[in-house]
């Protein structure tokens, strides 16, 4: 009786069911005490879900890939995500149609910057080259950085990872920065943390603000695509 | 909100289809976005179009649904760190430090373009 095997749990962990519920439980949890702590940058709640499911995992000794069989539905909504900032910048047409040279000039600074500022850091830290190259395109969102990633035979996975960590220092660090450097305009504030941090910048700043927000939306996918275009010449320039 | 949903979803797909049809570097959801920002500009002209998903706000209530959420989203790649543990040991500070770097860098350089530009463009519009 007391040897009885916990099939249970042997079916439970192998479940999608199972690994859905924690994603979203845990997230609902960490987002509960952000909102609590009126959306303290530091209460990201991306970063503590993470760091609260990797530990879960690790103690139960589930692989990452009988997790992701279970996130795997959350982690497919990236795509339709994207597709649906369509209607904030349906939206705010207006306020974006006026700013459109500001932001084109802004989006060719700025991803030139976030994808040469990290090739160079790396090389002059003396990381090897699989890790350099897979740095490269972490100010796009996910799907199209793993993607990036791919086609230069680096590590996609590694990308994923250097993408949400991005992610989650530009999310935390934008409002104490940008108060600091006193600006007051909400729509750079927002198209800066969309070029520098894609979406978990652009989902702080629809927290912040909703014109930051619709401007950090833009600024993502514009980034996603001159990245896509940027990040192989720049590596075959940067990297000997 | 399924009529939404699949209007999205349609977009994405359709995106996905030419981006691989013509072999572009560009990554299908972005094409997606533009499809359906063209649509609701187009149901604005025409008013044929302003059916199903695309009138009493359909479409739009379901993307903001969608969005509410952004950052849920992020967190299954995330949890791929659990993977890269050994990686971390090794170069984890490098790596931090860089990435860092990197995005305050991008953040500033990013904002005083913007500004800079649209203080330019101020100045120009009024001095004619």
């Amino acid at each position: 009786m007391s040897d009885k095997p916990p099939s249970l749990w042997v079916y439970l962990s192998q479940s999608p069911l199972l690994w859905l519920t924690v994603t979203l439980l845990v997230y609902a949890i960490a987002d509960a005490v952000s909102l609590a702590t009126r959306r303290n940058p530091l209460a990201n709640p991306v970063l503590h879900s993470i760091w609260i499911i990797g530990a879960f995992l690790l103690l139960t000794g589930t692989s990452y890939t009988t997790y992701f069989g279970g996130a795997q539905f959350v982690h497919f909504l990236l795509g339709p995500a994207t597709v649906a900032l369509a209607v904030p910048l349906y939206e705010n047409r207006k306020v974006v149609m006026a700013a459109v040279l500001p932001m084109l000039v802004a989006l060719a600074a700025g991803s030139v910057t976030a994808v040469v500022s990290v090739v160079w850091l790396a090389e002059i830290a003396g990381l090897p080259r699989p890790v350099v190259l897979s740095l490269a395109p972490k100010s796009v969102t996910a799907g199209v950085a793993m993607g990036i990633s791919e086609s230069l035979h680096a590590d996609p996975s590694l990308t994923a990872v250097a993408v949400v960590l991005t992610g989650i220092m530009g999310a935390i660090i934008v409002t104490p920065l940008m108060n600091r450097m006193r600006i007051t305009d909400f729509r750079a504030r927002g198209f800066a943390v969309g070029i520098a941090a894609h979406g978990i910048g652009t989902a702080r700043a629809f927290q912040v603000d909703a014109v930051a927000g619709a401007f950090a939306g833009i600024a993502m996918s514009l980034n996603a695509l001159v990245t896509s275009l940027l990040v192989p010449l720049a590596v075959t320039m940067l990297v000997r | 909100m399924i009529a939404s949903l699949s209007l999205i979803l349609l977009c994405q797909l359709a995106g996905e289809v030419f981006v691989r049809g013509l072999k572009l570097p560009v990554p299908g959801p972005v094409v997606g976005l533009l499809l359906l920002l063209l649509l609701l500009l187009a149901r604005d002209r025409f008013k044929v179009l302003a059916r199903g998903p695309l009138q009493q706000d359909g479409v739009e209530n379901a993307s903001r649904g969608l969005l509410a959420h952004l950052s849920l989203l992020f967190v299954p790649a995330g949890v791929g760190v659990v993977q890269k543990l050994d990686l971390i040991a090794e170069h984890g500070v490098a790596i931090i430090v860089i990435l860092a770097i990197s995005v305050v860098v991008t953040l500033l350089v990013t904002v005083a373009t913007f500004l800079l530009a649209s203080r330019l463009m101020a100045r120009g519009r009024s001095a004619p």
